[in-house]
């Protein structure tokens, strides 16, 4: 192996252990080995043979991808993945670093499968192109790094024609499903979507695409795509176009968003497995995925469950309260606005908060909790309190409402903070230990 | 279609209307990208607690407006977006241009204070000529300006968010809306934010910038009550403490300790 490389592998992982004992985030290491060796990513993934996926889209990354691991994982692949959310390519550098020997620059897997955000997708891709790439849906988020849905659409629509062998595509979402005929000549596509029984649903998913004049029209389902046929809202069925399908399967994590994630995994599983996929493996193997922290992690907090609900974008948030809005709680909602979150709290009002207005919102906390107060207001949603330290808020809530189930949605760093506290208080695993 | 849900507007009063304000937001679909939506539902809950009753109508590209509007609303869009309204705007024009004459309050924020403008010219040249309402001039950029801001106004400090490509110069004349003190305003360059001619407001703020700005939001509202019902505006006492501490810290945070007012 190149000397570069050798060298890139023991300075991140030195930093690695550096950040651990800080107890800091996990893609600081990554950034080391990148600048190390800008070539460290196409070597490592030199022997993976299976395929190399790349998951991208606004929402629905990390669940779906840790449901595709599972899937696979559960079909006897070995898989390397990033399971922590940290979805920049130094993210997917940190998570090789603990796999790698020192030595050794390469990893020794079946598949890749790699969570990347919209513009980390197409860095990555410029380093070692994907076999296959998993695209969810475009969305209003983070529009101060973005700027524009549209050009979200062409970053996705990019990462799609840099890819050799395989797509699925969101095919309710008109973002990604109008990039079919972009692809590359001979590139299989596959799609996902919702069963016509919930078509109904889907405007409380999905962003309004105002870039063309002629309507939308989604694409009629082929053999191998998968639908989502929902029972309630955690147990369905995948239906594949010719008629078989995955299910029923109960998840552990609710709502109709992950289970548009498990369709989505399962449809891109069997495009990767082909023969050997086998489904009553995969329904096994999707009610086993317990969900990521913070995407609905219930964690027990003297004796009754408090909810982390990672909220980001206006369909997030929107999906969020309509998944949880049958089960009322207390609630409490945190928000900051640092980088990772977004530092623009606009899309808070691109929200509508009246499923909580009947038990109202015990306490608004993080660097903006007031704007969110002020936001509830609009609403007719009455505030118990309001408290910008995340800890003391946490502390205020959890002592009020001892006996009883709870709830906080949060925004990125506001959940990392929050979870932190909780993780020393309940025993849960580390960020970066799970999966 | 609704613009939106809106709780605040409906609510029962006990005593009977003051009078009806018909508030339009233009293009809700197509130019609300930012949450410029919360400023059309601060408005309606807002002249609802006057005691006004909110008419709020949404405009959609291929109708036409007419001159019954009493307040106008604008956000802003992508692209495409802006593309997709454009020849709506020039069908409408002489309306808006009437209503503006006539001393409606608008308030046009970024893609649609850019259209509001005298032109939009392209980072490759091409000149796209808008409704010179305002006596502005926007050049495309291949760099946004992107982040917080604060502008001193003659309805205060102001908070917003600013997300753009386009620098808008002012002619000769052409009022600003405030100074920046924080952000980059119309171009980043000369401290101007924003334009005002009348009473229509055009500016970069997204945020929304209502919410957090009440008293920018009751002045809006004071110019439609009083075009509405041919009376001085009769305001209700309002609790805008939460707003005010929204905005103030928001202001320390940006400005530092003691700024803040």
């Amino acid at each position: 192996m190149p000397l570069r490389t050798s060298a890139a592998v023991v300075a991140g992982k030195a930093a690695r252990v550096a950040t651990r004992l800080r107890g800091g985030g996990s893609a600081f290491p990554g950034l080391v080995a990148e600048r190390v060796d800008p070539g460290f990513l196409a070597h490592a993934l030199q022997d993976v043979r299976g395929g190399i996926v790349v998951v991208s889209g606004t929402n629905g990354k990390t669940t779906t991808t840790k449901m595709l691991v599972a899937l696979l994982r559960a079909h006897g692949r070995r898989v390397f993945t990033n399971p922590t959310g940290s979805n920049f390519t130094r993210g997917v550098i940190s998570a090789m670093l603990r796999e790698l020997p020192v030595g050794r620059g390469r990893l020794s897997a079946d598949i890749a499968v790699l969570e990347l955000d919209e513009a980390h997708a197409l860095k990555f891709a410029a380093a070692v192109k994907p076999t296959h790439s998993l695209l969810l849906n475009v969305a209003r988020d983070q529009l101060d790094r973005f700027a524009e849905i549209d050009h979200t659409a062409r970053l996705l629509a990019s990462l799609a024609s840099s890819t050799t062998t395989g797509v699925v595509l969101n095919r309710d979402d008109s973002f990604v499903a109008r990039v079919a005929p972009d692809l590359a000549p001979g590139v299989e596509v596959r799609y996902f979507g919702v069963h016509e029984s919930i078509a109904a649903r889907l405007p409380e998913l999905l962003e309004a695409d105002v870039r063309f004049g002629d309507e939308f029209t989604a694409p009629e389902p082929a053999a191998y795509d998968g639908l989502l046929k929902p029972a309630d809202e955690r147990a369905f069925d995948v239906v594949f176009g010719a008629g078989d399908g995955v299910g029923p399967v109960t998840l552990q994590q609710r709502g109709l968003a992950a289970m548009i994630n498990a369709t989505a995994a399962a449809t891109t599983a069997r495009m990767l497995l082909g023969e050997a996929f086998d489904a009553a493996t995969a329904a096994t193997a999707l009610a086993g995925v317990r969900p990521p922290f913070g995407r609905g992690e219930v964690i027990q907090v003297d004796g009754q469950p408090l909810e982390l609900v990672l909220v980001k974008n206006p369909a997030g948030f929107t999906v969020a309260l309509g998944t949880y809005g049958t089960t009322p709680v207390a609630t409490m909602i945190a928000i900051n606005d640092n980088d990772a979150d977004g530092r623009d709290v606009s899309w808070l009002y691109d929200v509508s908060f009246a499923s909580l207005r009947e038990r109202g919102v015990a306490t608004t906390s993080g660097i903006r909790a007031y704007d969110m107060a002020l936001r509830l207001s609009y609403d007719d949603v009455s505030v118990g309190s309001i408290e910008p330290e995340l800890i003391a808020a946490l502390d205020a809530f959890c002592a009020a409402h001892a006996g009883e189930p709870k709830r906080i949605f949060c925004t990125y760093t506001a959940m990392m903070a929050l979870r932190r506290t909780l993780a020393a208080r309940h025993g849960l695993p580390d960020f970066g230990e799970e999966g | 279609m609704p613009v939106f849900d809106e709780p605040g507007a409906a609510a029962p009063s006990v005593r009977p209307s003051k009078g009806t304000i018909n508030l339009v937001h233009l293009y809700p679909r197509e130019m609300s990208i930012y949450g410029d939506l919360g400023n059309t539902r601060c408005l309606a809950a807002r002249i609802a607690r006057h005691g006004y009753t909110a008419n709020v109508i949404g405009h959609h590209p291929g109708s036409l407006l007419d001159r019954s509007a009493h307040l106008v609303v604008g956000g802003g869009g992508q692209d495409s977006g802006q593309a997709r309204v454009e020849e709506d705007l020039f069908a409408n024009a002489d309306t808006l241009r009437g209503l503006a004459a006539d001393g409606v309050p608008m308030m046009m924020i970024c893609g649609t204070y850019q259209l509001f403008g005298n032109a939009f010219v392209t980072v490759e040249g091409q000149r796209l000529p808008g409704l010179g309402i305002l006596d502005v001039t926007t050049q495309g950029n291949a760099k946004r300006m992107i982040g917080p801001s604060v502008l001193e106004t003659e309805f205060g400090t102001i908070v917003g968010y600013e997300n753009h490509s386009g620098s808008t110069t002012l002619s000769a004349g052409q009022s600003p809306f405030g100074v920046v003190r924080h952000g980059f305003g119309n171009n980043g360059e000369d401290q101007t934010g924003g334009a005002r001619t009348a009473n229509v407001f055009g500016h970069y703020l997204h945020g929304p910038v209502l919410p957090a700005n009440p008293r920018f939001a009751d002045a809006l509202v004071a110019y439609a009550a009083e075009l509405a019902t041919g009376r001085p505006f009769e305001p209700e006492p309002q609790d805008d403490g939460v707003a005010d501490q929204a905005r103030t810290r928001q202001i320390r945070r940006l400005l530092g300790s003691d700024s803040a007012r």
